[in-house]
């Protein structure tokens, strides 16, 4: 390796980057590992038998799995079941829509917008600097009964007096498309502004219909995109819990995972339950973590070398 | 530029871009309308009002107190996790990049961690340590300022190993040659070309923090700490005023006057030492 990006050649500096790192990484051991583990001796820990509070458990060898398998046992055709099946279908749903729409969008942002370019890469950009929940505040006054959504469509003579607040699935994902479709957009943009244009105009110079080479060349070589993409997008909607109450005035018909893990943690005082379905979430996500963290250190040692 | 053929300009891929920035800005630009209407209905439009910013005695955002000390904490929360956030994560971001061995690894995989962790687990975790462990850190305001802290740092040591990586070792190395100790090169030659990356962390984590609804709630102790996304979150189900919406059009202007700040500060920075689009890129990707 040819001391690449400022590595320190001598041995004896090396103690001095540890050193530099030491703050962030204290920090992050204090308040995120710990934090963690605590989720970990609350969930395999005991209940107080009067007051019904957590008493978490450090020490492994003294965790009870009781508890935990029972939740598993809810989870898993049991009650909580439902909740489960409901926040992949939401979930599933959302990541196609956001495909759907923001595919196109990002293609034709990096690829063809040449004299729009800036102007649309600011609207692309835009919504990240709006506070989530005033697009969700948005949605809830265009979507009242006397709002704007149900005159338009009292106008056009398809209906328009319905409470679109009130509990449906399709209101919750559009308002999950519309909350996370940026943090989709902009990295397949990235990925797709990136790719080599000397592979289509070949592509093209050797007779090949431009569906011909979106299909055999652009797309294939923006699946880790649309991959990366992907898992950063489903990564907080799985956790999601007030995109659907706030869109639905808390219905129980539109409840997901994090609903029920809120509700346990702080609406009941059942903390090792939360606790306990914390970790079957984080579990479930693991794959989709590991991948994502997996790619992001290749491509900075890609960067580094 | 860029174009693959020119003269064939796909013109179902414009419509489809331009419907879909239509659909992602107008409701919150209705949003903000209702904002200034003189009615108290949120969801249509009477006349233009500055009655939910000032004029109403009781109800305006200037006047009711449940609406000043959510934005009054937001603001401080942002500010202050802005302040203490950037100087540990460009730390972080220096050591870790030229920082070897096995312990370097595993501190840059826990760094990465935070950015693909669901917010609630985080929430959760925080809220348990907050209750369980470190019970004599004051509950509400310091908690959550420890939490916005502590999903910001891998922010800023992402955007900031970015810019390192851009910039290269030479600058620093021509400083050690003629002479300069190694706290010298840091200061005179490597902190000044991570200007633009250092604002760009400030500007992210600002942002971060005052958008931030999960952490913020689950470390909240009551109103004495909410924050103007929870007080949306709180009140916009209900029968709320327009003084809602002009307090969430306040932030809105808030937080974009401090990005178009950062971002012109940004560019004469850039102008003057030329290079680094990715950097800017990648700061803006890194939000998400």
């Amino acid at each position: 390796m040819a001391n690449a990006a400022g590595a320190a050649p001598g041995g004896h500096r090396n103690g001095f980057w540890g050193f530099l790192s030491l703050p962030g990484v204290a920090w992050l051991l204090a308040l995120f590992v710990v934090p963690f583990y605590a989720i970990a001796a609350v969930a395999f820990g005991r209940v107080d038998p009067i007051l019904r509070t957590a008493d978490p458990v450090w020490s492994p060898w003294a965790w009870k799995f009781a508890p935990m398998s029972k939740v598993l046992d809810r989870v898993f055709g049991g009650d909580l079941g439902g909740v489960v099946v409901r926040t992949l279908e939401y979930v599933g749903v959302s990541l196609a829509l956001c495909c759907l729409v923001g595919y196109p969008v990002a293609y034709y942002v990096a690829r063809h917008a040449s004299r729009w370019r800036g102007v649309l890469l600011a609207a692309l950009v835009l919504p990240f600097w709006i506070s989530y929940l005033m697009r969700m505040l948005a949605w809830v006054n265009l979507l009242q009964v006397d709002g704007y959504f149900n005159r338009v469509l009292g106008w056009l003579h398809l209906g328009g007096s319905r409470n679109w607040l009130d509990g449906d699935s399709p209101t919750v994902i559009i308002g999950l498309v519309y909350g996370y479709i940026p943090f989709f957009i902009l990295p397949l943009y990235a990925a797709l502004e990136r790719l080599d244009s000397r592979l289509i105009e070949a592509g093209r110079d050797l007779g090949a219909s431009p569906r011909r080479v979106f299909q055999r060349i652009t797309l294939p070589l923006s699946i880790p995109g649309l991959m990366a993409a992907s898992v950063i997008t489903v990564l907080p909607m799985f956790g999601d819990y007030y995109t659907n109450t706030f869109l639905s005035s808390g219905s129980p018909r539109t409840a997901m995972v994090g609903n029920q893990i809120e509700f346990y943690l702080r609406g009941s005082s059942q903390p090792q339950v939360g606790a306990s379905l914390v970790l079957v979430l984080s579990a479930m996500l693991l794959v989709l973590m590991t991948y994502y963290l997996v790619v992001t250190v290749r491509a900075q040692r890609a960067v580094a070398t | 530029m860029r174009r693959n053929r020119p003269g064939r300009h796909p013109f179902g891929l414009a419509t489809i871009t331009w419907l879909y920035v239509l659909w992602s800005l107008v409701p919150v630009l209705v949003a903000m309308r209702i904002s200034f209407n003189s009615g108290k209905s949120r969801s249509a439009f009477q006349s233009m009002s500055w009655r939910w910013y000032f004029t109403d005695p009781a109800k305006s955002v200037w006047h009711d107190e449940s609406l000043v000390q959510p934005l009054r904490n937001s603001i401080k929360l942002a500010v202050l996790s802005m302040l203490i956030t950037t100087p540990i994560g460009v730390t972080m971001a220096i050591g870790l990049q030229r920082w070897r061995g096995r312990l370097s690894r595993a501190s840059n995989a826990l760094m990465l961690f935070p950015l693909v962790t669901p917010e609630i687990v985080m929430g959760v975790a925080l809220f348990l340590v907050f209750s369980q462990v470190y019970t004599g850190v004051p509950r509400g305001f310091t908690t959550q300022l420890l939490g916005h802290i502590t999903f910001s740092i891998s922010y800023v040591v992402v955007i900031v190993r970015g810019r390192l990586a851009a910039i290269g070792p030479q600058y620093e190395e021509a400083a050690r040659d003629l002479g300069a100790s190694r706290l010298q090169a840091m200061r005179l030659v490597l902190l000044p070309l991570l200007g633009p990356a250092i604002f760009a962390s400030l500007m992210v984590v600002f942002a971060g923090s005052i958008d931030d609804f999960v952490i913020s709630s689950f470390l909240s102790t009551g109103a004495s700490s909410e924050t103007v996304p929870m007080k949306i979150y709180a009140a916009g189900r209900g029968t709320a005023t327009p003084a809602l919406n002009a307090l969430a059009t306040i932030m809105l202007v808030f937080t974009l006057a401090a990005v178009s700040l950062a971002a012109i500060v940004m560019r004469q920075m850039r102008l003057r030492q030329g290079g680094g689009e990715d950097a800017q890129l990648g700061s803006l990707a890194a939000v998400g």
